[in-house]
């Protein structure tokens, strides 16, 4: 009875983390995208635009080095692009602190499973790297 | 067109798009890729990546208010989120060899199936039935109503696995939550209680919409200025959507109306698709 109910207490209690987490993640990568898209905006608000042809994004937002420098020199674009990986990385995260969450219920076969999907996940990564 | 005239544009549209997509549980997704492709011009990869990253903040906003509730079963979605995240690395790395003019015909095919599925009956059956399975992997749960936790049983495991494995491929391929078809997998085969089905498959959207935004993100299909008003825009939609659904109870002729704008839009995609117009 006392097992169960530590239990109990335990799976409200990643529940309650999970649910912050997702709110944290939300909340700070969309104001960053906000931010970013009111410099982009008063800095090439009367840019002509096309998105008709696919060409890719422009270099400066295609890798962590141009985005860090880009963010640096108030880039709108590269803020923009920090705040869409933050947003992106905030699922993945929560699945980082469920597998904390299964290994403290001492839950092994969940906290398989939990690490299974990360791996995919990375696995995702790396191969759309490669390709 | 401008920068500023354009993002104007997108973002009034894309909170439409989030605001009948929350009202009708059919996703902003669905509604802006057509949107954006047909109405405005934008080439179906740019429209695929803006959508994966909108279908990714307004699951995960939403599914936070769900979890705290205790009626998402954490450890269902977990398990399916294997079947749902190899299916959206596959639909990823696929997407780049197929040509668009199939990807907008397999779209608007999903689409009316999407809106043909929010029309039908929804019917709360609990089961009590077990599965050695089910039992094994713990998948069995209990969601809280105001007369207690009501417990309920998982079914045909095997059967609801393929069939997120497939959902997983169309969300990756076509930059989509697709909710409708994660539904019909717990509701339809598993038989869970649909409070369950939709709140967990929305918590298992967000994980898998990003195994496919990283393979996108690095193939340049994510571009700021475009992701920018449509993430925001669809997220408030969606937020306004979830306050207004407090207050009706009736959004019957609203899953008409937007039924019929789906399918009007779905048959718009198929018929560019057919004519490599797109």
């Amino acid at each position: 009875m006392i097992e169960k109910m530590t239990k109990k207490f335990k799976d409200t209690d990643m529940q309650a983390v999970i649910g912050w987490i997702l709110r944290a993640g939300v909340l700070v990568s969309m104001s960053i995208v906000f931010i970013g898209g009111v410099i982009y905006l008063y800095r090439h608000g009367h840019t002509h635009v096309d998105y008709s042809k696919f060409v890719g994004v422009p270099d400066f937002v295609s890798n962590p080095a141009g985005i860090i420098h880009g963010i640096i020199t108030l880039r709108g674009r590269a803020i923009i692009q920090a705040g869409i990986v933050l947003l992106i990385a905030t699922p993945v995260i929560r699945v980082v602190f469920s597998a904390i969450g299964f290994i403290m219920e001492r839950d092994f076969l969940y906290t398989g499973i939990t690490m299974l999907v990360l791996l995919i996940i990375l696995a995702s990564m790396i191969s759309g790297h490669a390709g | 067109m401008s920068v500023t005239i354009l993002t104007l544009i997108i973002l009034v549209g894309s909170y439409l798009a989030g605001l009948l997509g929350s009202l009708t549980g059919l996703g902003g997704g669905v509604v802006i890729i057509p949107l954006l492709t047909i109405l405005l011009g934008v080439d179906i990869q740019y429209a695929i990546g803006a959508s994966l990253v909108s279908v990714i903040a307004t699951s995960s906003g939403s599914a936070a208010a769900y979890v705290k509730e205790g009626i998402t079963n954490i450890r269902l979605g977990m398990f399916l989120e294997i079947a749902t995240t190899i299916g959206a690395m596959v639909g990823a790395l696929i997407a780049v060899y197929i040509p668009t003019n199939f990807i907008a015909i397999l779209f608007g095919v999903i689409l009316i199936l999407s809106a043909v599925m929010s029309l039908k009956k929804k019917a709360e059956h609990i089961h009590q039935q077990k599965s050695v399975l089910a039992e094994k992997l713990k998948l069995n749960g209990s969601f809280p109503t105001p007369a207690g936790a009501v417990p309920y049983t998982v079914r045909n495991v095997g059967g609801g696995f393929f069939m997120m494995l497939f959902a997983g491929v169309i969300s990756g391929l076509l930059g989509i939550g697709s909710g409708a078809l994660k539904v019909l997998a717990m509701d339809g085969i598993m038989r869970i209680p649909f409070k369950v089905s939709t709140t967990t498959s929305n918590f298992m959207i967000g994980v898998t919409a990003a195994a496919s935004a990283v393979v996108y993100l690095q193939r340049g299909y994510i571009d700021p200025g475009l992701s920018m008003p449509v993430a925001i825009g669809v997220l408030l939609g969606a937020l306004s959507g979830s306050k207004i659904l407090v207050h009706t109870s009736s959004s019957g002729w609203l899953r008409v109306v937007f039924a019929v704008v789906v399918t009007f839009l779905a048959s718009q995609m198929i018929y560019k698709g057919i004519t490599g117009n797109i």
